[in-house]
């Protein structure tokens, strides 16, 4: 079939009479940090929600790595290799950041309850490797040292690093990255794109990424889709897209 | 920085260890007293069944803190999966006492009925009103309780109205309501501090991030209440060999709440917390009740509540933080530590240097020099006979 990671074709969702999402047709190649862009409402947010489960699309199919994913549960979704951040911060907030990270890489591990409980062999390796895995994990992401901080508690930034390090546990094929840089200034969303390219770059991830903001997601997108009202407004290289006076206009207006 | 690292990971080793084990210790230590009391000069009948009685409120404390605490999740049935394993278990108690003459045996025999029946029932429970949350769990199990104990009542196999009568256990049934407290510690603390345990965690602190981290929410929501109800279902099975008749007044919404007060009092997803406030308030108003007489009566729920209104402020008054903070476990920890391993805390160096640390690594972040091997860390199926080889990433990745 195909060699792309991830494929969509003519993803669209409405609600009620709203086209929330239309004919959205991704292809993103292994390996590629990939920018998806828009005014407010564009429908990106809503894109994800259906390559992560959260919405089943009203017409449409999705592939990763050549294997259809289209109306499968989120839980099902991430096993396969999906992994996403949200757009406001969902820590587990009141668990130490090693447990964050250590929910994340759970599914990886298989000790039953009742092994777990009796206290089995199983129980003590399977927590040794768990936790061996997340510190270093937590390493890569320089938060080691904070582990035992409850992850509320944790600055900003690092809570967005953390919230990666928790999807990337998840040991995903294609990260989703939700407005990455809400919230940060120029220095910290600098800091921030460099971390992604590091992500791609150590970790042999392909990045899916959104993100309001065209002149940050020009610095380190291969490509970049451009919604405007659910539909697909501009596709292909940065430089081509954000030329594009399609673009220009959508996202300043005529004249 | 890594001595320093090798450091504090083993104290944080033994405080953890200190923190596990200090439930037991407290039921241990507590439980010992009155045994050896017991032993040497006898303890009056009331007493005993004051024992019995908060062993069995520490029981239902603790399980329902696993919905409420761990699960976030908020039951007002609680009574209700008392109420099947009381009713269910003393029923067929009644009828092994006919088979089998050892008490003891067919006590616990009951008490893993009633158990498995009230576990059975927890599922059930839990099927439908998976979906509900909040509010609406609330009331949905509200009326579970309700239904149950009316059902019961009107059932003449379990004695109707006049409830259901029951054999007495002897004086030593705290010892076995002890022994239970125990095993409830026991299945909770190991799966609290389980991958389990730390997935129910994730669900209540946020359901959306926990389902995108590819958690099983059904799986563990049920897993929840089963082990809750079932151990609810075993303190009414206690509770039925305490007292007879079993009636269904006993099971109303009140002792559903009463079990609530317990938890709440004693701090959300906090076992020890649940041990002590159920400890003292069934303390409270086994006191309140057997003090006041007469006219007096009436004074009891006056006077217990003004304690509930002053142990809610006393947990939760900013005012009083700082009294908190002097006589809390955490800072007796603490001094406890500080006095016999004659090295103290000092938080305030230890946290500058962590501080330190952090800033030093922020700027690190672009030299991170190796390759790290993703798959090393993430991809190899966690194999339950493999020989673990240690931190060998993370060795990598500090070099």
């Amino acid at each position: 079939m195909s060699n792309y990671l991830l494929e969509t074709k003519n993803l669209s969702i409405s609600f009620g009479g709203l086209k929330a999402a239309q004919d959205v047709n991704l292809k993103i190649q292994k390996n590629e940090l990939y920018g998806l862009i828009g005014p407010n409402g564009a429908g990106k947010t809503t894109v994800f929600n259906m390559l992560t489960g959260v919405y089943r699309p009203t017409s449409g199919e999705f592939f990763l790595d050549g294997e259809n994913l289209t109306g499968k549960s989120a839980i099902e979704i991430n096993r396969r290799g999906i992994a996403r951040t949200f757009q406001n911060i969902r820590l587990f907030s009141n668990m130490s950041v090693i447990d964050n990270v250590h929910v994340g890489l759970s599914n990886q591990s298989k000790c039953s309850i009742f092994a777990s409980v009796f206290r089995f062999p199983s129980y003590y390796k399977t927590e040794k490797d768990l936790r061996e895995r997340a510190r270093a994990l937590l390493d890569v992401f320089g938060l080691d040292e904070e582990r035992r901080t409850v992850a509320s508690n944790l600055p900003y930034g690092k809570q967005r690093k953390l919230e990666i390090a928790r999807a990337l546990a998840t040991h995903p094929k294609l990260l989703l990255l939700d407005e990455p840089a809400a919230g940060m200034n120029p220095q910290e969303t600098a800091e921030l794109m460099e971390n992604i390219r590091f992500i791609r770059d150590h970790f042999d991830m392909t990045v899916l990424l959104i993100e309001h903001d065209m002149s940050l997601v020009g610095g380190i997108c291969d490509e970049l889709t451009v919604l405007n009202f659910g539909t697909t407004l501009a596709q292909g290289s940065v430089s081509d897209v954000l030329h594009n006076p399609e673009v220009i206009r959508a996202y300043l207006g005529d004249e | 920085m890594v001595i320093k690292m090798a450091n504090s990971k083993t104290s944080e080793k033994k405080n953890n260890h200190l923190k596990y084990y200090f439930n037991y210790l407290l039921v241990g230590v507590f439980f010992l007293i009155f045994f050896i009391l017991d032993m040497t000069m006898g303890l009056r009948t009331s007493t005993t069944q004051l024992l019995t009685k908060i062993a069995y409120s520490i029981i239902l404390a603790t399980s329902l803190n696993m919905i409420v605490g761990f699960l976030g999740e908020l039951s007002l049935g609680h009574a209700g999966f008392m109420c099947v394993g009381a009713y269910i278990g003393c029923f067929c108690a009644n009828f092994l006492h006919t088979v089998i003459p050892s008490p003891l045996i067919v006590l616990i025999i009951a008490m893993m009925i009633g158990g498995l029946v009230a576990a059975l029932f927890g599922f059930l429970i839990g099927l439908p009103t998976l979906r509900l949350k909040g509010d609406y769990l609330a009331i949905a199990t509200l009326a579970f309780g309700e239904i149950v104990r009316t059902i019961f009542k009107n059932l003449s196999a379990f004695g109707g109205a006049q409830g259901l009568p029951t054999k007495r256990y002897d004086k030593s049934l705290y010892i076995i309501a002890f022994l239970i407290v125990f095993i409830t510690l026991f299945v909770i603390q190991n799966l609290k501090r389980s991958k389990h345990g730390r997935a129910i965690e994730a669900i209540r602190d946020n359901e959306i991030a926990a389902r995108a981290m590819g958690i099983n929410i059904t799986y563990y929501k049920l897993i929840v209440f089963i082990i809750a109800a079932g151990f609810a279902g075993i303190a009414g099975v206690i509770y039925g060999h305490l007292v007879t008749p079993v009636a269904n007044t006993f099971f109303s919404f009140n002792y559903s709440i009463e079990i609530l007060v317990m938890v709440v009092l004693g701090g959300m997803g906090s076992i020890t917390g649940s041990i002590i406030a159920s400890t003292l308030l069934t303390f409270i108003n086994v006191q309140l009740t057997t003090q006041l007489s007469g006219d007096m009566a009436a004074l009891k729920y006056l006077i217990y509540a003004l304690i509930l209104i002053a142990m809610v402020l006393w947990n939760n008054a900013p005012a009083l933080s700082n009294v908190r903070e002097k006589v809390s476990l955490h800072h007796l920890l603490a001094w406890f530590n500080g006095k016999f391993s004659s090295k103290k805390p000092e938080k305030d160096s230890q946290t500058a240097v962590e501080n330190a640390v952090y800033l030093k690594e922020e700027a690190d972040w672009k030299k991170i020099p190796t390759k790290i091997p993703m798959d090393s860390i993430l991809s190899t199926d966690i194999k339950p006979d493999r020989t673990t080889e240690a931190d060998k990433p993370e060795k990598s990745s500090k070099q």
